[in-house]
């Protein structure tokens, strides 16, 4: 049973057969990742471009790892130093990689839809690690895996992410992947970190953490963006830690085992308390472990859909 | 749809050669001592387990028992258009310095075991691997031969042998099956 689309380039409107797929092919490759020899073959001969137009750490070496333990040839892209910076158009970019005969493409870029745009002009897979404020979806389905890793199931539970849901490709994903899967979900925040009209996407708002914990099974807890004029968004940052900072006392009180995940890097008391983070509910490192089987299961898949 | 030629190995002959094997194993590794047991996924794993348990109750031990998904390590992966779905190896015990039996079905063309003996060897370093079939129909394509052997049957490459395990089908029993006629 193959994946029904040769892209991903987002969650919205994808079936819960596929997701399903990936998740359970997913298992397969978190096995492979606790072998002495972390590597199996099944991507030898294939070329792999991640072609990153806006900064990434984790998520860049996450894929170029499953992509080399895939046995696939890697080729690195950033936008900063490249003909990018020339001037040069996505199109061309992303045609002159491909004439060096490359199968998938890994893109992030600032621009929401970019992938979409990229698929109509190139014939490799593409991968979509992040466009603008729209989608991120192998981020979405490292979070679900490890949720599901955790608590046993999707269906039924209550997430809830936390924070700056209107700048967040995390939470969008999350929010189509978790609902498809039959999970409850939920938005907390400030309102102006809320999109007005979120409601229709299936979530339910809530503006105040300690009424939500209590039906809470797993929180989303997405990092404040410094570096994105978080000032406009809320008065300091302390007072965003006293409103929506995830601390054991508050979790102590909620009286319920909360799993937290955060899709890095964390600001340590500020999003999330230190002793929060590294308490035992806490998955985040799972997490990133979990990222590298997920993507390596969509590398797979996608790679037999040529 | 294949109509049945012939039945090569009913219900008791097969629990007799599940009771050879398991006694050619223990002759040629004097004793269970070294050996730990590995089966191919799906029918492979079901016959490992069956042949492990005959060992042990001929030995009073307990094996270790693993079981191997080849399909990363296929050598047609890429061309396929239906993939395969991963049911993933679990093998939860070290093979450095063991003696491994590998356990499958049907040896046919030999690109299974193939598979099967790169993946070993990236798990660890056996000291020995032996292969043990239940049924070899002969066509080889690559250098390969089972240490252990249920029965040999020859066959013609256009035919197909169906090993059905309890466990899955219902029953036990190796049937050979005539060439799919045209529509």
């Amino acid at each position: 049973m193959p994946l029904t689309s040769k892209h991903l380039l987002g969650l919205d409107g994808m079936s819960r057969d596929d997701m399903k797929l990936i998740l359970d092919t997913a298992v397969s490759f978190r096995e492979v990742l606790e072998r002495p020899i972390k590597k199996v073959p099944p991507l030898q001969g294939k070329t792999v471009a991640n072609m990153f137009f806006e900064n990434s750490t984790r998520t860049r070496l996450s894929f170029e790892l499953a992509e080399r333990r895939l046995s696939a040839d890697v080729l690195g892209f950033q936008a900063t130093g490249s003909s990018v910076s020339k001037g040069e158009t996505l199109k061309d970019t992303a045609r002159n990689i491909e004439a060096m005969k490359v199968d998938m493409v890994v893109m992030r870029h600032s621009a929401a839809g970019a992938p979409h745009y990229l698929v109509r002009v190139i014939d490799a897979n593409v991968i979509n690690a992040g466009d603008g404020g729209h989608e991120h979806p192998t981020q979405a389905l490292l979070d679900m895996y490890t949720i599901r890793e955790k608590l046993g199931r999707l269906e039924g539970l209550h997430v809830c992410i936390v924070g700056d849901i209107a700048h967040s490709r995390v939470a969008r994903s999350n929010i189509y992947g978790l609902r498809t899967m039959g999970a409850r979900v939920s938005v907390c925040g400030p309102a102006t970190m809320i999109p007005r009209d979120i409601g229709k996407l299936g979530v339910d708002v809530y503006h105040h953490i300690d009424d939500v914990l209590p039906t809470v099974d797993a929180l989303n807890v997405l990092r404040i963006q410094m570096e994105r004029d978080a000032g406009r968004l809320f008065p300091t940052l302390r007072e965003y830690h006293n409103f929506y900072g995830v601390t054991r006392q508050r979790l102590e009180k909620a009286g319920r085992a909360i799993t937290i995940l955060h899709p890095g890097p964390i600001n340590r008391d500020v999003e999330i308390s230190a002793d929060v983070a590294d308490s035992e509910h806490s998955v985040i490192l799972q997490q990133v472990l979990n990222g590298v089987a997920v993507r390596m299961a969509v590398l797979y898949l996608l790679s037999s859909r040529n | 749809m294949r109509k049945l030629k012939a039945q090569i190995i009913d219900e008791a002959g097969f629990e007799r050669t599940i009771t050879r094997l398991a006694h050619e194993i223990l002759e040629k590794n004097k004793g269970a001592e070294s050996i730990v047991i590995v089966g191919i996924r799906t029918r492979g794993e079901f016959l490992a387990r069956r042949i492990a348990r005959k060992i042990e109750e001929v030995e009073g031990v307990t094996l270790k028992i693993g079981s191997l998904d080849i399909t990363l390590y296929r050598d047609d992966l890429l061309g396929k258009l239906e993939q395969p779905q991963l049911k993933g190896t679990d093998i939860l015990f070290d093979l450095n310095d063991r003696n491994v039996i590998l356990i499958d079905d049907v040896l046919y063309t030999g690109r299974t075991i193939r598979a099967a003996l790169d993946e070993l060897i990236d798990l660890g370093r056996p000291k020995t691997i032996q292969l043990a079939v239940l049924v070899d129909r002969g066509h080889r394509q690559l250098p390969i031969r089972a240490d252990y052997v249920g029965k040999n049957v020859p066959t013609s490459s256009s035919e197909s042998i169906r090993v059905h395990v309890r466990e899955v089908d219902g029953e036990d029993s190796v049937l050979l099956m005539h060439p799919e006629l045209p529509e």
